[in-house]
């Protein structure tokens, strides 16, 4: 028989009809739902008079708009109130089940589909929203859609889709201390580009990555579509089987989903459309200093020169790049100061994300000029992170600590900077305006960003003065 | 969908690779729960300045790119977030098509969605397509989807490739949910051999 990759056994399974001159359908075994992108769609079910055929298959819950104050603070903010109540309210009218603002299981909905054991190996797992390549992690095919997607996948619990194109991103070696999988990430970005992986699922491979933890390879597979690829996957192995097991949604018939799982791994000698590799040793923590996660060196470097671009074309985007984020070139990324701190997002708010800055931050304080954040993932993430007593690690080290949700990583809840303010962010994106209008966004690991908060400037944490 | 078979139109050229959604609609306007009205929020933070005021600069507040209903743009166009109010706040605003290099995947599904025609050309021909909308007072393009083919009336023409399915459901203006819908017999099929993989009922 033909040799296979793991995206393609995972796409094969779900393949409903082949109809000549269409795209193949394929089936969604796990719809995920927020209040930003969905109710357009199901204003189009009512329209239609259709129903949401699987509900079973659906979960709902609130994360972009909601506010990071203790909750039972009153939503300031009409328009988003109303978001979130019509979510509320298609979620009753349609069968659906919602972990709202009040429940303890709310979160970010890439932080909570795992958490809860929805997410598992082999599925197809959609979201309307771009950064649903996180649960590739666990060897599902997971990829972000648009609100008419959405719709179709509530009426129909399917999608008409082109097969893309497979790459292997293969990372020899192991990342080395103060290395993490986000610098990792942004590494691939810096090597293959913001449209790198267009078209394509990524399988990411290699010792590098088999050594992740289920938190570090989330957060790998998060960034994928920073690269441009439709999904980023990661074969399924002890470490995904332990993280799954026991949590609420995991399969009640546990050998029979591990020995499903056990085949889904990539074919030896299977072939993949491009093939990209990476030495971990060579990387080291990364910082952007542009408005695309593309624009990327390490934190022992400087800002690019002029001089270093190619063409004219990114000459100009670089001047006004430069302009953007106030920067001249050549400056060292370490005399960079920073005025805020954001750790949170659907990339590093994890409970080993949370961790890991909080080793960096004890027994130190947060520098007089910088105002720092911590927002968990999710609300069990928060309960987690307390029982350890990371909150207080945090609060005695003078960073606000605050309720779950999506918060600074886009800031339309009243987490936002301010025109010209410059914050060090372990989210995902730092395009123009993204942490609000004129604000600069360095995207960087939670370790290095806990280091700028304290230093005020960014600083190179493999040189970090750890204390107890 | 909208069909979409011919157009003609004025062009409007925004010359910068990389613009993402983050740019076309700003967060700040996602929040409104209908699909309409969000023509006005098109590049806001670029159109105008902090005080809300259309800034003469950019290159859709021209007078001479008023009315425009073709984009020319830079490569990866719409990359980032999948909020499909980039796409209604382009057609909102009167674009039927947008002609680049290249575009994320994402985002040129949702034009499909929408009626909206997304158009690879390679560099050089977006480069003259920006030149001569530069140049030219009212400059026009037609788009001819029959043919599949681009062209101007001084001399510029190009063809380009389409998915022939997509193509299909533009020409016709097609509900894709309904199509899918007439694969009935082979979800149900599925379904059956196909439980549902997770308990939504602890
Ligand atoms: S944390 Fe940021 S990137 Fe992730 S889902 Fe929320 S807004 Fe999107």
């Amino acid at each position: 028989m033909k040799t296979r990759t793991l995206f393609e056994k995972v796409w094969d399974q779900h393949v409903v009809s082949e109809a000549e001159g269409q795209p193949p359908l394929l089936y969604i075994d796990l719809h995920l739902i927020h209040e930003v992108t969905s109710p357009q769609a199901f204003d189009g079910l009512r329209t239609a008079g259709r129903k949401v055929r699987r509900p079973e298959r659906t979960v709902a819950t609130v994360d972009h708009n909601v506010p990071t104050e203790p909750r039972g603070t009153p939503i300031t903010d009409a328009i988003a109130a109303k978001q979130i109540e019509a979510l509320q309210q298609n979620c009753r009218e349609f069968g659906v089940r919602l972990f709202d603002i009040d429940s303890a299981d709310q979160g970010i909905v890439h932080v909570i589909g795992p958490e809860l054991g929805f997410t598992q190996p082999g599925m197809t797992i959609v979201c309307g929203d771009s950064h649903t390549s996180t649960h590739g992690a666990f060897g599902a095919l997971a990829f972000g859609i648009g609100t008419s997607e959405v719709e179709h996948v509530l009426a129909t619990q399917c999608l008409p889709q082109r097969k893309p194109k497979s790459m292997l991103i293969k990372v020899a070696g192991e990342l080395g201390p103060g290395v993490s999988a986000k610098d990792l990430a942004l590494g691939i970005i810096a090597k293959i580009g913001t449209d790198g992986a267009t078209g394509h699922v990524i399988e990411y491979a290699g010792q590098a990555v088999r050594s992740l933890s289920m938190e570090g390879r989330m957060t790998l597979c998060n960034m994928s579509i920073e690269a441009g690829a439709r999904a980023g996957m990661v074969a399924p192995d002890e470490t995904t089987y332990a993280y799954v097991k026991g949590r609420r949604f995991a399969p009640r018939d546990w050998d029979s989903a591990i020995e499903r799982w056990k085949a889904l791994p990539s074919d030896a000698n299977a072939g993949y459309d491009a093939v990209v590799e990476l030495d971990a040793a060579q990387l080291s923590p990364f910082v952007t200093w542009g408005t695309n996660p593309g624009m990327v060196v390490p934190v022992s470097e400087r800002v690019p020169e002029l001089s270093a671009m190619k063409t004219d074309a990114e000459r100009n985007a670089a001047r006004r790049m430069f302009e953007y984020m106030g920067l001249e070139p050549g400056k060292r990324i370490e005399h960079i100061t920073v005025d805020r701190v954001f750790i949170g997002s659907c990339t590093n708010s994890r409970i080993e994300d949370l961790r890991a800055a909080a080793k960096v931050a004890r027994g130190h304080r947060v520098s007089s000029k910088v105002r720092a954040m911590v927002v968990p993932g999710s609300q069990a993430v928060k309960r987690a992170a307390e029982k350890e007593g990371l909150d207080q690690v945090f609060r005695d080290a003078g960073f606000e600590w605050r309720e779950s949700g999506c918060s600074m990583c886009l800031g339309m809840n009243p987490d936002i900077l301010q025109p010209g303010e410059r914050c060090a962010s372990t989210s995902n994106r730092n395009f123009e305006g993204r942490q609000g209008r004129g604000g600069r966004t360095h995207l960087v690991s939670p370790m290095m960003a806990a280091a700028a908060a304290i230093a005020g400037h960014f600083i190179d944490v493999r040189n970090w003065e750890f204390r107890n | 969908m909208k069909a979409f078979k011919v157009h003609k139109g004025k062009v409007a050229p925004l010359h910068r690779a990389n613009i993402d959604t983050d740019q076309i609609v700003p967060k700040q306007f996602l929040k409104r729960i209908e699909r309409t009205g969000f023509g006005e929020f098109l590049f806001y933070d670029w159109r105008r300045d902090q005080n809300g005021q259309l800034d003469p600069g950019f290159p859709l507040n021209h007078s001479r790119h008023k009315g425009a209903s073709i984009l020319v743009t830079g490569k990866n166009f719409g990359c980032g977030s999948s909020r499909e109010h980039a796409v209604w706040a382009l057609d909102d605003f009167g674009f039927r098509a947008v002609i680049a290099p290249s575009f994320a995947d994402i985002f040129a599904n949702n034009c499909v969605k929408n009626g909206v025609l997304t158009i690879v050309l390679s560099e050089a021909e977006v480069a003259q397509l920006v030149e001569r909308a530069t140049k030219h007072e009212d400059y026009q393009l037609t788009i001819d989807l029959q043919d599949c083919e681009v062209r101007d009336e001084h001399g510029f023409s190009a063809g380009f490739q389409v998915d022939e399915f997509t193509r299909h459901c533009l020409l016709n203006g097609l509900d894709d949910i309904g199509l899918t819908l007439q694969h009935e017999r082979e979800i149900t099929a599925y379904e059956a051999v196909h439980p549902a993989p997770v308990r939504l009922v602890s």
